[in-house]
């Protein structure tokens, strides 16, 4: 079976990208399916459902989202595996831009949109930078000039990475990208050993365990003060 | 070409004097190197604490290897002589229902116009994407692609500063809040075209020709009238894009002059490809391609008979457009 973790900020376009590739991997009688994380709240379990594509569904809640997509990731590649899937797709939102969850040695997509300006590339990090091949979508309703732009700074941070556009309402580019995913080389029959490409921050603070009450008397563990004086 | 190991090994200083483009990769990777441009490479990643290693997700190696990566594709880049893409070749795949496209090969010269023509969802997408995607009988069409007559470069399929194709569509918006200049500039700046303000002037200029209305450098793009819009664009990719084909979706008849934004794109040795179902449009293209089914149906040259009508069909149009800017000035409008 081969792994895929795509990645990136919400409202993207991740899961309309994944349905329309998919379509193109069925075609090559390749068994897909997809676990689905999210934080709050989902539905694109149904769209899944209603394309006829095995899916898996957690929200995180109360905990934070890639710290709750590694901690599941070994038991979803099991279920995986159990089921004889050719591709298992993960999809997870990058909620901090500061996380990612991809997995050394597993192939990362990264999944970023025209509209959503042209600095964000410096924004986001692991999840833009440590990708494999990242995917500009919603191309069609920008001018030609903000689609060069765009891609010329997502490639100035990630200039190893592959640049597809991909157009999520009509599909156009999702064949394309259905020819990068599946390879026999990369099977996967474990996750155990591997590792992530990046460390998840720390984070453990009174807030974690639930305090409300604001003021330094409530503030123990990871706390980080802003610098205000100049 | 420098090695990964030189490249540890080299002071900041030292490979941003060799390779001023550096500046932008450490900028936008949000890695500051004040006072710190007497470090080799890798002891300014190893100057990080922990704390901000952790913060910025710095990963020393991962951003070397960049580094690497970034300086051999800019040097590809800035050597590289402007790709002379003569012509396009399609040979023939199939349609949706397997059955082979009735024509041996079908060239399209630079200077040249062709016309799509078919319903929706009959498969122009797919035509496109094929020639985008350089298509060499791996695409669900069957299809093969020429470039030059010969097998194309990869690089066509996976740089990102080298696409086959540009597009201009028709329901385009601006997201960026910035005057036409600033928009066009950082355009320019992307491309690293030398003469800069000479290039967005000219554009600016170009687009106002082509527009029915004039708009001036520190106009803000978002207040552009849709005619102001697609002029700038055709301007722009005509003389900004690299890409030796622009796609056009259909130019609507409001406020810009369509002839002459065709022979711009023409007179910068541009393929323009061009789905439309304005008659007018179409017969001022070389040939047009009727898409049916998902394949090519046929190819239609425009005959001189057919050309008879254009002449006709632009009175109507200067016609309608006069009433048109009649109706603006607010005069009552009489025969």
């Amino acid at each position: 079976m081969n792994l895929i973790t795509v990645s990136g900020p919400p409202s993207s376009g991740k899961t309309a990208v994944i349905l329309k590739t998919i379509e193109s991997l069925k075609k090559r009688n390749l068994k897909v399916a997809v676990a689905k994380f999210d934080c709050l709240y989902t539905d694109d379990d149904i769209l899944y459902k209603k394309a006829g594509i095995p899916v898996k569904k957690g929200l995180s809640g109360a905990l934070c989202p890639d710290h709750y997509f590694v901690s599941n990731v070994e038991e979803i590649t099991k279920w995986g595996l159990d089921n004889n899937f050719d591709i298992l797709i993960s999809e997870s939102a990058g909620l901090c831009n500061r996380c990612s969850p991809y997995i050394k040695g597993i192939k990362a997509i990264c999944v970023i949109d025209n509209l959503s300006g042209i600095n964000t590339p410096k924004k986001i990090g692991p999840m833009l930078k440590s990708a494999d091949i990242v995917v500009i979508t919603k191309g069609d309703i920008v001018s030609q000039a903000e689609r060069e732009v765009f891609a010329s700074r997502v490639n100035t941070v990630n200039p190893a990475a592959t640049i597809m556009h991909i157009n999520g309402l009509t599909g156009q580019g999702s064949f394309e990208l259905s020819t990068l995913l599946y390879s026999e080389e990369d099977h996967v029959d474990s996750l155990k050993g591997k590792e992530l490409r990046f460390p998840m921050p720390a984070a453990l603070c009174s807030y974690c365990l639930g305090e409300t009450r604001i003021g330094e008397s409530y503030q123990m563990g990871n706390v980080r003060k802003m610098k205000l004086d100049d | 070409m420098i090695t990964l190991n030189r490249i540890k090994e080299t002071k900041i200083s030292k490979l941003i004097e060799d390779y001023p483009f550096l500046i932008s990769f450490f900028e936008d990777n949000d890695l500051d190197i004040t006072s710190k441009e007497n470090l080799e490479i890798a002891e300014y990643f190893a100057s990080f604490d922990e704390d901000e290693i952790e913060d910025k997700a710095i990963d020393g190696e991962r951003y070397i290897m960049q580094i690497f990566e970034f300086i051999n594709q800019m040097i590809a880049f800035l050597g590289q002589e402007e790709d002379n893409v003569q012509s396009i070749s399609i040979l023939p795949g199939n349609d949706k229902s397997g059955n082979r496209e009735k024509f041996d090969k079908f060239t399209i010269k630079k200077g040249e116009i062709i016309c799509i023509v078919g319903p929706t969802g009959s498969g122009k997408s797919r035509l496109l994407g094929d020639i985008e995607w350089v298509a060499q009988n791996d695409t669900p069409t069957n299809r093969k692609i020429l470039v030059n007559e010969a097998k194309p470069d990869t690089k066509w399929r996976f740089s990102s500063s080298d696409k086959l194709v540009a597009q201009l569509s028709q329901n385009m918006n601006f997201v960026m809040d910035l005057s036409v200049y600033e928009f066009v500039e950082l355009h320019a700046e992307s491309r690293m075209v030398e003469n800069k303000e000479d290039v967005i002037n000219r554009i600016i200029e170009k687009a106002n020709q082509l527009a029915g209305e004039q708009f001036t450098i520190d106009t803000p793009i978002t207040s552009l009238s849709g005619g102001q819009s697609r002029t700038l664009m055709i301007a722009d990719t005509a003389i900004l894009s690299k890409s030796p084909i622009i796609l056009i979706d259909e130019i609507e008849n409001a406020g810009i002059d369509r002839k002459e934004a065709l022979n711009l794109l023409l007179s910068e040795d541009k393929i323009v490809l061009m789905a439309t179902h304005d008659p007018i449009l179409a017969l001022l293209g070389d040939k047009r391609i009727v898409i049916k089914n998902g394949g090519i149906d046929k190819i239609i040259e425009t005959t001189d008979k057919e050309r008879e009508i254009l002449s006709e069909l632009e009175e109507l149009d200067r016609t309608l457009l006069s009433f048109r800017s009649r109706l603006r000035k607010g005069e009552i409008l009489k025969k």
